[in-house]
């Protein structure tokens, strides 16, 4: 279903119009590219250049676009129509995830089915939420009434709280989040959204008694790190001195010696940025930050052109959600954060989110190629 | 699908967005200046935390001293050991991997409970935690077999000292000990930063400064797991100066195999320049249970043996010289003109203050009959001396017999001695806050009563004797030689060589106290021979020897020199409850005396090696040599 324009120029080939007819949005899609591949020059360094890792991650990122193209294709109506499916399924995978989920560090997060690669339902929930709120929302009028908003609350609280239950407190908080933006952008009243604040900040001390002993010395360590050094701050304190050594252009790239030498931990997956600063720099992150921007900038360029209120809301969705990723991985790493365990989005080492991610990605690209297609076929 | 493309709709939803996007704006403005203060602001001081990270000082010990014996022969050394510990860190399951090592090799109690104790006490994160001190080669090679299969296992080689004549050396070596608490603040911390152990006692002790050597240092970068990646700069440490000794390794072993089962001590010193050529305190003990970390039960065993091991005897045993002294005093008695060469008296055996009916008896029941002093020497006369002390008195005494050193510790490079008691007016004012008694004067004549001397301090007054007046401090090591020595300003030249005739006719004499001891002697030994009471006899009362129980009889004392006219060796000789110094003392004494002048020959022949470590041998089988 293409337009009579587009087809008419077919012949004499053009990029733009190529990865159109596709869906793909080329100006998000090179930045994703560049980003990516910055990402893995990273990663090479952060992982003490292990081709094999690099290789891997690689790989993923080519799925992930691959599967990015793929859904940028898929019809608006399609994706609506599949969205409470989908949500639904996403939602026994957790399920199945509490009863025979696997995992380490006392935490079971992973799915092992036979015949199929491990992987994490709760990412696949990263997707579908947002869409099943957006789903539910635009369905009734709009702004949603409270009626519609407490409908809309259960619908998030009930994945929410089974990963929260994995445990896996950071992408609990981030789909959260992500269902909380559709809210916020469907134009919850700012009464109300004052009144969801307060019980917020009102229900603080009782997530504080749920929480476990290791969450809650994260959280007190964010205070004074220097209170246990060698302990739960650590890795604070190792981040925060690998980005401060690395100054205004850092130590050169695979010469950090924080990095290099251990002592920052997880340092190719959720502290990488770390090593980004302590090699290349304030000049290196900016640099990233700038990728960040640009991609975050066009997002918000999409979702407002997105015709349909389902694709807007979705689309803003998905683009604040990537926004938190980036805000509070660089907020833990530089310390003014507690440490969640939260990757940076596109650059940490790990298969399934980036997946998600590029998927989420090709939802917004989704969101414009059918408005495209239904406006010109009215 | 019912589609919502509503303008006021749209319009609140892209105002959302837009407030939202102001939002990210803002935070990521925050991370701007968040990251601006760490990197740009506060640059400096993660530079200096990243290099304190990153580079390490090590300490590198240096190699102790070597302690030589007079012929170069090695007394003490340094060899490596295996040490076996534990980085808990990198252990997975801690109860496991000491289990799998006790299967391999055994761990004591004592091991163990100190491993846990360590495992508790404060330390830095991946320090390893010691689990056996020192493991012998095969356990050593059983565990390095299986040793992939445990990150968490450290063997280490370090020089552990030892001591390869063990039990004949280590009452006058000492030994070295892990330093301990109340040390650490006595000594410059950083000259000790790469060394675990400090001389504890003897000449390990002495000589400390000297053996310990200067500390080297190697700045590495390390990783956060503690692994050296390089080095980056390495200043070698200085060993420690080797210390020569006086001692003699053969005469040494000679002297304990000579003295076989008996508890006692022998001081055997070389005239010539004062040098210490053996001390021997028996039983002894092996000092290397000390380097390679004694349990406290082993140490309690060592305390609690009733042969006492661990006491020093020659630097620490207070023994009453009794007659062995009577030379020297007789010196002094000459010096103050309370008697000469033709002083004579009548011995009926006893002797009586006038107007007090006390007898002072002599060892000989019926007396010595008509004595002067020579006769008093040779036969040992108390009666004799009991008058001269008396004529004497006691402060003259007192001071006349500090010249030769006794009631003072010697000092040089003799650690932990005892100073003895010279008796003296003063010294009893002031150590028992009482008056002196002229009875007490009597019995000092005879070196008994409050007189206790040390055996160091008897081999250094007969070796007064040897040099003919001239005191000279006994001292272990060559470096402190010194041939000048101090002029004893005592009775004259000739005196001295009379009263050295007189000792030598202790064993020469027809009627000498070790006259038993000379037949066929090649050389002239002058001597004299000492037997002294451990319990108080009644007046009146016969006793028989034999009766006694053994821890009751007396003690047999042997001084003397030899070869009389231009000595080599001086000697002092002490059997506890060993009976008369006459019939036991002197034959041990001629013993070393051969040995020494004619088996080696004035000690220039090198000491028989397997003979000494045979004697080692032995000394560990007893059961009562202090034996772990």
């Amino acid at each position: 279903m293409l337009a009579a324009s587009d087809l008419g120029q077919f012949d004499s080939f053009r990029p733009k119009r190529f990865a159109q007819r596709f869906g793909l949005d080329p100006f998000l899609a090179v930045l994703l590219l560049v980003t990516g591949g910055f990402g893995l020059v990273i990663l090479y360094s952060a992982s003490g250049h292990s081709n094999q890792m690099v290789l891997r991650q690689g790989i993923h990122f080519i799925l992930g676009l691959t599967a990015m193209g793929l859904v940028s294709t898929c019809r608006r109506d399609t994706i609506i129509k599949l969205t409470p499916f989908l949500y639904v399924f996403a939602t026994l995978m957790l399920l199945l995830v509490l009863l025979i989920g696997v995992g380490a560090k006392g935490a079971q997060r992973w799915l092992d089915l036979p015949g199929i690669p491990q992987f994490q339902p709760s990412e696949l929930m990263k997707i579908a939420l947002p869409a099943m709120i957006s789903w539910w929302l635009t369905r009734n009028p709009i702004p949603p009434t409270v009626i519609h908003l407490l409908i809309a609350a259960v619908l998030i609280a009930l994945p929410v709280g089974l990963i929260a239950r994995q445990p896996d407190l950071g992408t609990s908080i981030i789909i959260a989040g992500s269902g909380f933006f559709v809210i916020f952008l469907a134009g919850i009243s700012w009464r109300l959204l004052g009144l969801l604040l307060a019980t917020g900040l009102a229900s603080l001390p009782v997530l504080w008694s749920v929480m476990h002993d290791y969450q809650r010395t994260r959280v007190m360590t964010l205070f004074d790190p220097q209170s246990d050094p060698l302990g739960a701050g650590w890795n604070t304190i190792q981040a925060m001195t690998a980005l401060g050594s690395g100054g205004l252009f850092g130590k050169g790239y695979s010469l950090g010696t924080q990095a290099q030498l251990k002592f920052l931990p997880e340092s190719h997956t959720d502290f990488i940025v770390a090593v980004l600063g302590e090699e290349m720099g304030f000049f290196g992150i900016c640099m990233l930050l700038l990728l960040f921007s640009l991609i975050l900038g066009r997002c918000i360029v999409l979702t407002l052109r997105a015709e349909s209120h389902f694709g807007r809301l979705l689309s803003g969705s998905i683009t604040l959600t990537f926004f938190a990723y980036v805000f509070v991985n660089l907020g833990m790493v530089s310390g003014v954060l507690p440490v969640v365990g939260v990757p940076l989005p596109l650059i940490s080492y790990g298969g399934t989110s980036v997946v998600s991610l590029l998927v989420g990605f090709g939802l917004i690209m989704a969101m414009q190629r059918t408005n495209r297609v239904l406006s010109g076929e009215p | 699908m019912e589609l919502r493309t509503g303008v006021p709709e749209r319009r609140l939803i892209g105002q959302r967005v837009l407030i939202a996007a102001f939002c990210g704006v803002c935070l990521l403005m925050l991370l701007l200046t968040r990251l601006i203060w760490l990197q740009l602001i506060e640059h400096e001081r993660f530079v200096t935390a990243s290099e304190a990270n990153r580079l390490q000082t090590i300490p590198i010990g240096p190699a102790r001293g070597l302690i030589l014996d007079r012929n170069g022969l090695v007394l003490a050394e340094n060899t490596p050991r295996l040490r076996v510990s534990v980085v808990p860190e990198e252990s997975d399951d801690l109860e496991a991997f000491i289990d799998a090592v006790r299967e391999r090799i055994t761990l004591t109690d004592a091991e163990f409970s100190g491993f846990q104790k360590n495992l508790k006490s404060r330390r830095r994160p991946r320090d390893p935690v010691i689990l056996k001190e020192i493991i012998g080669d095969e356990e050593a090679a059983i565990l390095a077999v299986d040793a992939y299969q445990f990150p968490e296992l450290r063997l280490e080689a370090r020089p552990t000292r030892s001591y390869p004549f063990g039990r004949l050396t280590s009452h006058s070596l000492g030994y070295v000990g892990r330093l301990s608490s109340g040390e650490l603040q006595n000594i410059d911390q950083r000259r000790y930063s790469g060394t675990e152990m400090i001389g504890k006692i003897g000449v390990e002790k002495a000589y400390e400064n000297a053996l310990l050597g200067q500390v080297g240092i190697e700045r590495v970068e390390t990783s956060a797991r503690g692994q050296i990646m390089r080095s980056i700069e390495r200043q070698e440490p200085v060993p420690g100066d080797n210390i020569k000794l006086h001692l003699d390794i053969g005469l040494q072993a000679k002297l304990y195999d000579i003295l076989g089962d008996r508890r006692g001590a022998v001081v055997a010193l070389d005239p010539r320049n004062g040098g210490i050529m053996a001390l021997v305190s028996a039983p002894s003990f092996d000092a290397n249970i000390f380097t390679h970390g004694l349990s406290n039960a082993d140490y309690r065993r060592l305390e609690e043996d009733s042969s006492n091991p661990l006491f020093n005897r020659a630097l620490r045993g207070q023994y009453p010289p009794g007659s062995t002294l009577k030379p020297m005093l007789g010196m002094v008695g000459l010096h103050y003109g309370s008697v000469n060469w033709k002083t004579e008296i009548r011995d009926r055996g006893y002797f009586q203050i006038e107007g007090i009916e006390h007898k002072y008896r002599d060892w000989k029941k019926w007396g010595h009959g008509r004595v002067n002093l020579e006769k008093a020497i040779i036969e040992s006369c108390d009666t004799y001396f009991y008058e001269a002390a008396v004529r004497l008195g006691i402060d003259q005494m007192a001071e006349g017999m500090g010249l030769f050193g006794f009631g003072r510790r010697m000092g040089q490079d003799i650690v932990g001695e005892l100073p003895g008691i010279l008796p003296s007016r003063e010294w009893k004012r002031s150590a028992r806050k009482e008056a002196w008694y002229l009875g007490e004067t009597v019995i000092a004549g005879i070196g008994q009563g409050s007189w206790v001397t040390t055996p160091l301090q008897l081999a250094t007054a007969t070796m007064v004797m040897a040099r003919r007046g001239n005191f000279i401090a006994p001292h272990y090591s060559t470096r402190l030689d010194d041939d000048s020595g101090r002029r004893v300003n005592l009775a004259s030249t000739l005196d001295w060589e009379r009263m050295i005739d007189a000792m030598e006719n202790v064993f020469h004499g027809e009627r000498g106290t070790a006259r038993g001891s000379a037949k066929n002697l090649k050389y002239r030994i002058a001597g004299k021979t000492g037997t002294v009471q451990v319990v108080g006899i009644a007046q009146e009362e016969e006793y028989e020897e034999s009766e006694l129980k053994k821890r009751f009889r007396d003690h047999a004392l042997f001084i003397g020199f030899a070869p009389a006219d231009s000595p080599s060796l001086v000697i002092a000789l002490i059997l506890e409850n060993g009976g008369s110094g006459g019939s036991t003392a002197a034959p041990i004494a001629r013993k070393i005396f051969d040995y020494w002048l004619l088996d080696r020959n004035e000690g220039e022949r090198p000491p028989d090696i397997p003979y000494v470590l045979g004697v080692n041998d032995e000394l560990a089988r007893r059961p009562n040599a202090g034996g772990i």
